[in-house]
């Protein structure tokens, strides 16, 4: 780029929304807080009421702050140096969420590798099963804990697959409505982007149907021990992640619906499809490491 | 056309402050933000430090007699969460909000309104865990490190705001270190070629990536105690099926990389001042590069060495002493390096170098107790001794906090565009370097002794040592009031002009600008030959 080619870095003005947002953060930390020890200890307490009022801040937050940001991108503020930080930025955010898996990740491949079989006596351990743990099997689905805690394992046909299948497919239609966004086919773009959102509830809709069918027929629970824990955590975590992703894809398809995006002003949109092969792709490390092995 | 266009159009023309208190409430300018973090992270400096002063009031003698033990455990905690989360990375935030920018020619931060966002949900943060020491049955007692079952079992209902506060310095430090990171990838002026960027900007770099890679995984361990704790999970609970051990790797996996979070950028600030007031270039700058990504790497393997005594097979052991120790070879490098940049130097002794050279000697003083603490079977000793208390501050107080002095010390008349009292500063400097040695070096004696640390009270036989450990302390914390009273005094504008360059031997882009620096700098790139 010559010096004369320059084009400005957008430097936004003063603005209300970050802090705004921080104010949000603290009341819903606060509220978070205080609700968790409120439900979990029997005690009375405001802490559901500031949660929720921190997350209507944070909406209202949210709606201002996109409102800005895209009417700066709709009158063509943004360079292309500013989409380049944009890309980056969104790029690290999902390293960072790869990562807060990985702590997950870790602990399922530890507890199953490491602590279940020490509890069962091996390595040079046969005195903590001996004395501590008297007739506790190692076995992975953790059915029965060494405090005896049983439950059912989680086979990875049926539901599962289904799921699998379906969030598979939703990535293939994420890509399509890109590709559609590239040549300029808005009809194309929608449709894909319509069936992708679609997709996106439809796992949802199963996954709770999933969570459903393992506390009410097969008892396995948050509480099941270290098997039912890693089991809800990562797939609760991961279907967070799947809802925040079709908020996300909602918003594109309603800014699709108003003719924003083109080939050049994208950004948006490319980080939400970002975000849904990320989730797609720790679903298919999920559905490999939590259900099949 | 909207009204965000027409204050771009505004700001273009007009080197103009938005007055009042929502200039600081709702900036996006990488200085405001940057003097916010800075100040935040020195009044938490000094409340940490005030904790600091409870914890050596009540060691002053053997015998139980200002605080509870419970109270005593909660300053210990706060103490450490207040100084690693609240001061020390906060700080080099704010130094890498200011700086970063001027030195590769960016008009600012890549994402000015994240930046903001980044810093302000700091303080709400800190305001939740200062808030917690107050409620029935106190704050947080077990640790900075929360160890489960401590922070599980055992502790009290405000675990759960404790969790949310940690989560919330957590995003805090990832948008800032996403901030710093695309900064510098997408923002350096044309000819600001990798291997020419400033040191300071390299280890930020590093240090920003460790930060994005490690802060998740804390945030993890603290949502795993939080379910533990309430929800009846049993992750770190071994009649489930979890190991209390598993709580420790996942910890020390986020510690260890967090450990060089806080002296990469120190790092960073002393090869900046040594080279300025040697008036020579930096020796073995591609080294320097080359060592601090090397320690970066590294960090990731060596985690379990804070777990020696907890329960490992043998090989584990031992592949963690090995990896650890091949940490002091790029230290090392970086030791040499800044000794040979000295090395035949015209050398002058401003305060920014005197802190450097305390740094320099001080930090390799808590280098070497940290081999020693690598070697497994000794450890096995000084494991959760006072030895570990000596050596972690020194590397942090002595290192750290010493390079961040230093750096305020070096940049502060480019900030406010005058000349600090140097009187003051010298009375700082050799307050705080004499204090800080009264304060930590017999804690190497006690601990080899066999003090435990975080305990109220302790064997008669320590008393001595602990008499001048706390004198040392109270000086130390006296000190600082010292710099304090400095920066209000640069604050309010008072002292003599600085020039452009401020220091005669400097280089690099932060001195082409003028004193104070201008509200906007580089809204068009310069270019680097």
């Amino acid at each position: 780029m010559s010096e004369q080619h320059y084009e400005k870095y957008y430097v936004p003005a003063q603005s209300p929304w970050p802090f705004v947002g921080a104010v949000a953060l603290f009341l819903i930390a606060v509220g978070a807080g205080n609700f968790v020890i409120e439900t979990t200890k029997g005690k009375e307490g405001y802490g559901g009421w500031i949660l929720l009022a921190g997350m209507a801040v944070l909406l209202f937050m949210l709606v201002g702050w996109f409102r800005d940001q895209i009417e700066e991108s709709m009158s063509g503020m943004h360079s292309n140096q500013l989409g380049r930080s944009y890309r980056q930025g969104m790029s690290w955010f999902i390293f960072s969420e790869i990562m807060f898996f990985a702590a997950f990740f870790g602990a399922l491949f530890y507890a199953r590798m490491i602590a279940v079989p020490w509890l069962g006596g091996a390595s040079n351990n046969a005195m903590t099963n001996e004395v501590l743990w008297p007739g506790f099997e190692a076995m992975w689905p953790l059915v029965q804990t060494p405090g005896g805690t049983t439950t059912e394992a989680m086979g990875w046909f049926g539901l599962p697959l289904a799921n699998t299948i379906v969030l598979l497919i939703s990535s293939v239609t994420a890509h399509f409505a890109h590709v559609a966004l590239e040549e300029g086919k808005r009809k194309q773009l929608t449709l894909f982007l319509g069936i992708t959102i679609l997709l996106g509830l439809g796992f949802l809709v199963l996954q709770v149907e999933e969570y459903v069918y393992a506390y009410r027929e097969m008892g396995l629970m948050l509480t099941s021990g270290v098997y039912g824990n890693t089991f809800f955590m990562l797939t609760g975590f991961h279907g967070l992640h799947v809802t925040l992703g079709t908020i996300l894809l909602i918003i594109m398809f309603f800014r699709v619906l108003k003719g924003h995006f083109s080939k050049d002003n994208q950004f948006a949109f490319q980080a939400a499809n970002w975000y849904w092969h990320f989730v797609d792709v720790v679903w298919v490390l999920l559905f490999i490491f939590v259900y099949i092995l | 056309m909207s009204t965000a266009a027409e204050h771009l159009h505004h700001d273009e023309h007009h080197d103009h402050k938005p007055s009042g208190i929502k200039r600081w409430l709702y900036t996006t300018n990488h200085k405001d933000i940057g003097t916010l973090y800075l100040w935040f992270a020195f009044i938490m400096f000094l409340i940490g430090g005030a904790m600091a002063m409870v914890i050596r009031a009540e060691l002053f003698q053997p015998g139980l007699q200002l605080v509870d033990p419970n109270f005593f455990n909660q300053m210990t905690t706060v103490h450490g969460l207040i100084m690693v989360f609240g001061a020390v990375m906060p700080a080099f935030t704010g130094l890498a909000n200011w700086m970063v920018p001027l030195m590769i020619g960016a008009p600012d931060m890549a994402l000015p309104r994240m930046n903001n966002w980044s810093f302000w949900i700091l303080p709400f943060a800190f305001l939740i865990l200062l808030s917690s020491l107050f409620l029935e049955g106190g704050g947080p007692n077990f640790g900075w490190t929360f160890y489960a079952p401590l922070s599980t079992t055992y502790s009290n209902d405000s675990t759960a705001l404790f969790v949310f506060s940690v989560h919330i310095m957590g995003i805090s430090s990832i948008m800032g270190a996403i901030n710093v990171i695309v900064t510098i990838f997408n923002m350096r002026a044309p000819g600001m070629t990798w291997m020419k960027m400033p040191l300071f900007v390299w280890t930020w770099l590093i240090t920003a990536f460790l930060l994005i890679a490690v802060m998740p995984v804390l945030a993890g361990a603290v949502t795993m105690v939080l379910t533990d704790k309430f929800f009846g999970t049993s992750f770190f609970d071994a009649a489930g099926g979890g190991d209390p051990v598993l709580f420790q790797h996942i910890f020390w996996f986020f510690g260890h990389p967090e450990v060089y979070i806080m002296i990469l950028p120190a790092f960073g600030i002393i090869s900046q001042i040594v080279p300025t007031f040697s008036r020579k270039p930096l020796f073995g700058y591609a080294s320097m590069v080359y060592a601090t990504a090397s320690i970066a790497l590294l960090s990731f393997i060596v985690w379990a060495h804070h777990m020696f005594t907890t329960g490992m097979p043998v090989a584990a052991e031992l592949f963690f002493m090995f990896a650890t120790m091949l940490i002091s070879v790029p230290t090392g490098v970086k030791v040499f390096n800044w000794v040979a940049t000295m090395w035949r130097g015209a050398i002058t002794f401003e305060i920014p170098m005197l802190f450097s050279l305390a740094f320099i000697v001080l930090f390799t003083i808590g280098g070497f107790s940290g081999l020693m603490l690598a070697i497994t079977p000794v450890d096995f000793q000084y494991h959760d001794t006072y030895f570990v208390v000596a050596h972690f501050h020194y590397v942090l107080v002595t290192g750290a906090v010493f390079s961040i002095m230093a750096a305020v010390y070096y940049w502060l008349p480019k900030w406010c565009g005058k000349m600090y009292d140097l009187g003051l500063a010298k009375w700082h400097f050799w307050c705080s370097l004499i204090s800080v040695n009264v304060l930590f070096f017999p804690m190497h004696f006690v601990g080899l002794a066999g003090m435990p640390r975080r305990i109220p009270d302790y064997a008669l036989q320590f008393a001595d040592f602990n008499k001048w450990i706390s004198i040392g302390g109270f000086a130390f914390g006296l000190s600082q009031l010292i710099f304090l009273a400095l920066l209000i005094k640069a604050c309010r504008k008072q002292g003599e002009a600085a020039t452009d360059r401020v220091w005669e031997g400097a280089e690099g882009l932060e001195w082409e600008i003028p004193s104070p620096a201008p509200y906007h700098t580089f809204e068009t790139p310069p270019v680097v030959k």
